[in-house]
């Protein structure tokens, strides 16, 4: 049986906890709001970005000598996983959710006798993939220390990927994320960025495909393809990182409150358990000097 | 007079988004302007100014660092990388990047892919723009 003291001293102890974890999902909850706006302000530009890939994608797709940033190298040896995670854990699960995925992917690709590199953004990914796969990890990039991530330290990413493929370092690539659907619900998302997945029908159907006008091209497809890309790829990444980073705000959030209701649960058990023991050493002392009292 | 939606977008947001008479972007094949019913086409840009008109004035300008446009009769969508009003243009900025870009340009070796050094030269450029832009402002 605990002494009062020790008892009291869990109980702030707990009271403690509870203190941080709320004034921690306070901030996850305003840091959220804002990483919300800033993935939602995005969204147009990649959008508009989606509509001119496919109208200008489909035409180019089918000839030969199509950049391999569209179609690929051809081959399907090398794979190139980008694990994005937070820099950051307390936030349940959201960082061990894609490392488990891009595990299982990266066992899934081995088995079937592909070679795998690993590139991370996110300083939790590349602890967490460190320790099995530490030879595929070809890169590891952080946000750490960044007030809010900008379109220029992904397309940094982007480049690095660019210069990859570049150099014929890997064959296919794809990007491992949480998506954020929504506060409570994030989800460990696999996109696959090159070869360029062409939406559906296009890819089939080209560019005589119906109302789509006819469009001029200045300078040459080609050209305007070969800068289109890569910031397609930038622009992919960058959507990835903010979806990443509403998400990890909106775990934490989730975490913190759970955490917060432990611990008032703690609380209210703990308190229980110090008043009976105070009433109990009361009633002990009681017959102590009762009985004392009729001996007499 | 006639007028068609303009919508100009940079990654981290949406800048404009309304009927507009006339606008002026910089083609990276010379400026080009664009009036309601335009032909359908693609381009891309170099760094310089867009004008838009409106009510028979030129209502707004702002630098774009490079980017796509997308005409179409009804429409024209630019997307740009960076997008900034001319007001807001510092010139401090723009001599900064200047010197950044050309020491990149200088780093640039003819071992060096060709795209890799039109990129380099482009930076340079689009930088230069910007400050023509911010004296101009």
């Amino acid at each position: 049986m605990a002494s009062l003291k020790d008892l009291r001293g869990r109980i702030n102890s707990v009271k403690n906890t509870r203190k941080i974890t709320q004034a921690m999902k306070m901030v996850a909850a305003a840091k959220l709001r804002r990483a919300q706006a800033q993935a939602e302000a995005a969204r147009p530009y990649a959008e508009r970005m989606e509509a001119i890939l496919a109208s200008l994608g489909a035409a180019v797709a089918s000839t030969p000598g199509a950049p391999p940033m569209l179609v690929g190298t051809g081959e399907d040896r090398v794979h190139l996983l980008v694990v994005v995670t937070a820099d950051r854990g307390l936030a349940g699960g959201f960082n061990t959710n894609v490392g488990r995925l891009a595990r299982a992917r990266i066992r899934a690709l081995e088995a079937e006798g592909k070679v795998v590199k690993v590139l991370t953004v996110g300083r939790k990914g590349a602890a967490y993939l460190r320790r099995d796969f530490a030879s595929r990890i070809v890169g590891e990039i952080t946000f750490m220390g960044k007030k809010r991530v900008e379109f220029s330290d992904a397309e940094a990413v982007a480049v690095r990927v660019t210069e990859m493929l570049e150099e014929g370092e890997f064959d296919v690539c794809s990007l491992l994320y949480n998506r954020f659907r929504s506060v409570i619900s994030q989800i460990p998302t696999d996109q696959r960025l090159i070869p360029a997945p062409l939406p559906e029908g296009q890819v089939t159907a080209p560019a005589a495909a119906g109302p789509q006008a006819q469009y001029e091209y200045e300078p040459a497809e080609e050209t305007i393809l070969a800068t289109l890309l890569p910031r397609n790829l930038a622009i992919q990444i960058y959507r990835a990182v903010l979806e990443s980073t509403a998400g990890f705000y909106g775990s934490q959030m989730t975490a913190m409150d759970n955490a917060t209701r432990n611990a008032g649960d703690m609380i209210n058990r703990l308190t229980l358990n110090y008043n009976r023991t105070r009433q109990a050493n009361i009633t002990k002392e009681l017959i102590e000097i009762i009985s004392g009292a009729e001996a007499v | 007079m006639a007028t068609f939606l303009l919508e100009l977008v940079s990654p981290e947001r949406l800048l404009l988004s309304r009927q507009v008479e006339m606008a002026t972007i910089p083609a990276a094949e010379g400026e080009m302007g664009v009036l309601p019913g335009h032909a359908p086409m693609i381009v891309t840009l170099r760094g310089g100014v867009i004008r838009v008109r409106e009510n028979g004035a030129e209502t707004e300008r702002l630098f774009v660092g490079g980017g796509f446009a997308e005409v179409s009769p009804e429409r024209v969508t630019v997307l740009a990388d960076e997008a900034t009003p001319l007001a807001n243009l510092s010139r401090a900025e723009a001599e900064r990047r200047i010197a950044e870009a050309e020491a990149a340009l200088r780093e640039v070796t003819a071992a060096d892919t060709e795209t890799r050094r039109d990129a380099a030269l482009e930076r340079v450029l689009s930088a230069r723009a910007m400050l023509d832009a911010a004296q101009a402002a």
